[in-house]
């Protein structure tokens, strides 16, 4: 009876498992066809070709070696401003009564949780009066700026859990509240760092909205819009696209192959409690 | 060191705050907060006040902006494109919303228990979630082809009359455009659900177990109430992400065929970036503000709730 049950979960969610990657793997399949081959035989066919070209125009013709710079160009510089001014405001936050505290919080917050439309015009009519529209740094503000209400908010949170004695032996050794940051709360705070960071990583770099708001030209996109790009250049070249789409997931697949756990731990962040 | 210590413990989480208090605050943590907040203030909430300010005018974004009251509002009522682009949005929230929430929980009890295998099931639902929109929108896309992987197999099937350009037509694209949402925010859900799971004392079970409950009263009973704070998050999170969906609509269809894939952020995108006229988009960004805005509350009030215990 139990062997039967465990050979019905398996089969179930075996089945379920396949259901769910077939995409990816039809995808990395259509990827290193050729396009006589996907020509004649249709897209949902099996490969008769192999070859690597496909990775190649779409990098090269295609603009995205150009647009992953950009991605990363944006991309790092956001999570390090983000997660940063985020840890400061919740060191301030959770470990000193500062004024009115908690209505800052969540102002933060709220303004994290506000749709977006609603700040795509003024938003881009404000980087056009700053002479930074269709700029990266524009897009990095931007980004920045939109994200530090919910990083704020989770961070104070993990700090406020840090026991006050640790603090109080830093405070008793002379340190000010610069040092107490940097070299007793910061470290101690690296999980939830991890955690956010690589959902900021992942957050910023699949980013279109934002990206198509303040950004025009197509030699500043990153690798998200410029997809959309690419799929407008290569109507039909779907081993191209394929191809395309394959190479703007690598970075993002990265990160969460190194902070596997941390990445799901952060996604789930405030499902508990 | 005693007598130093017991203000600490007195004053349970931002304790040392109090020793500090009376002597004021160093300038540098007011800049700690001053900092952040000013960016956000200036690029997030100052923005959104004049969102609300531009939706009473109306605006091509060279000239002046022109006030005409609720005008944009009232013109909603006779504009087609709206109620189809408001109706799907409602259909956007029942069916992503729902399917995922009822789908991510139906996946998180079924992987719930530790078993050989378990990971790597949980990991293959999982996967998508590290995927763009964009990009799990052209693997959708290319499925959806006509010579696609779908219609080979209902080719296969023998359900040739079921083959069709799902894209294409409008009374399929919608639904057609919903499937990789679903397909991406099925395991994002099942992760928070299985955090909530995990969550729940297992001696409930066991008192349960011991009663001789059935297993629809032991989730009855047991499991549905303990995930009510799991719930009331997810039911956020949907809500925020049905209303905030832009990325794969924008891809597949771009609203169309003739809209009849519009959702109301699309419309808005295009409205005001295509068709210019930014005072009618702002109107359609305060809708969505509206639709969401009691999420937002409750969502408030929940961490305003936590951060006074």
């Amino acid at each position: 009876m139990s062997k039967r049950r465990t050979f019905l979960f398996h089969a179930g969610a075996g089945t379920l498992s396949v259901l769910w990657l077939l995409p990816i793997a039809l995808v990395l399949l259509t990827s290193i066809r050729s396009f006589e081959d996907v020509a004649a035989n249709g897209l949902g066919s099996f490969p008769q070709s192999f070859t690597l070209a496909p990775f190649g125009e779409a990098w090269n013709a295609g603009g995205e070696s150009r647009a992953m710079l950009n991605s990363l160009i944006v991309t790092l510089p956001t999570v390090f401003f983000a997660l940063g001014l985020s840890a400061a405001a919740a060191f301030a936050l959770s470990r000193y009564e500062i004024p009115f505290r908690r209505t800052i919080l969540l102002v933060m917050l709220g303004g994290n949780l506000l749709p977006p439309q609603i700040l795509l015009v003024p938003v881009s009519k404000l980087a056009e009066l700053l002479g930074i529209y269709d700029t990266l740094t524009a897009l990095v503000i931007v980004q920045v700026g939109f994200g530090l209400g919910f990083y704020t908010f989770v961070l104070q949170g993990f700090m406020r859990t840090i026991p006050g004695e640790i603090q109080q032996a830093a405070v008793i050794d002379g340190a000010g509240p610069v040092r107490i940051f940097l070299s007793v709360i910061l470290p101690l705070t690296r999980p939830a760092l991890a955690a956010l960071g690589a959902l900021a990583f992942t957050w910023t770099f699949n980013d279109l909205l934002w990206a198509i708001t303040v950004l025009r030209t197509e030699t500043v996109m990153p690798v998200t819009p410029a997809l959309l790009g690419l799929q407008g250049q290569y109507v039909s070249t779907w081993n191209v696209i394929a191809a395309g789409s394959v190479i703007a997931a690598i970075p993002t697949v990265a990160v969460f192959l190194r902070f596997q756990k941390h990445f799901i731990s952060g996604l789930a962040i405030g499902a508990v409690k | 060191m005693t007598a130093l210590a017991t203000p600490v413990r007195a004053g349970t989480n931002a304790a040392p705050a109090r020793a500090k208090k009376r002597k004021g605050l160093p300038p540098v943590l007011l800049a700690f907060v001053l900092v952040p907040l000013l960016v956000e203030g200036f690029w997030v909430l100052w923005p959104a006040l004049q969102g609300f300010y531009l939706s009473l005018t109306s605006w091509d974004g060279v000239s002046a902006p022109e006030w005409t009251g609720f005008g944009n509002y009232a013109e909603m009522f006779g504009d087609p494109t709206f109620r189809t682009a408001a109706l799907n949005t409602l259909i956007w929230l029942v069916l992503f919303g729902g399917l995922s929430a009822v789908g991510g929980l139906g996946l998180a009890m079924f992987l719930q228990r530790e078993r050989r295998g378990v990971g790597f099931y949980r990991a293959a639902l999982f996967t998508p979630v590290v995927f763009s929109l964009v990009a799990t929108s052209l693997i959708w896309q290319g499925l959806y082809q006509p010579d696609g992987l779908i219609n080979k197999l209902l080719g296969a099937l023998g359900l040739e009359s079921w083959q069709h350009a799902w894209l294409a037509d409008s009374n399929t694209a919608l639904y057609a455009v919903l499937v990789p949402a679903l397909w991406r925010q099925l395991g994002y859900v099942m992760v928070l659900y299985l955090a909530g799971l995990k969550g729940i004392d297992p001696a409930l079970y066991e008192a349960a177990k011991l009663d001789g409950v059935t297993r629809w009263q032991q989730f009855r009973y047991v499991t549905w109430p303990q995930l009510r704070g799991v719930n009331s998050v997810i039911l956020s999170v949907i809500v925020i992400d049905s209303l905030r969906s832009f990325d794969v609509v924008w891809a597949m269809t771009k609203g169309g065929p003739y809209h009849s894939s519009e959702l109301l952020s699309t419309y808005m995108y295009a409205t005001a970036f295509q068709s210019l006229r930014l005072g009618y988009a702002s109107a359609l960004a305060v809708v969505i503000f509206v639709l969401a805005f009691g999420v937002i509350v409750t969502y408030l009030v929940r961490a305003f709730k936590e951060d006074t215990v």
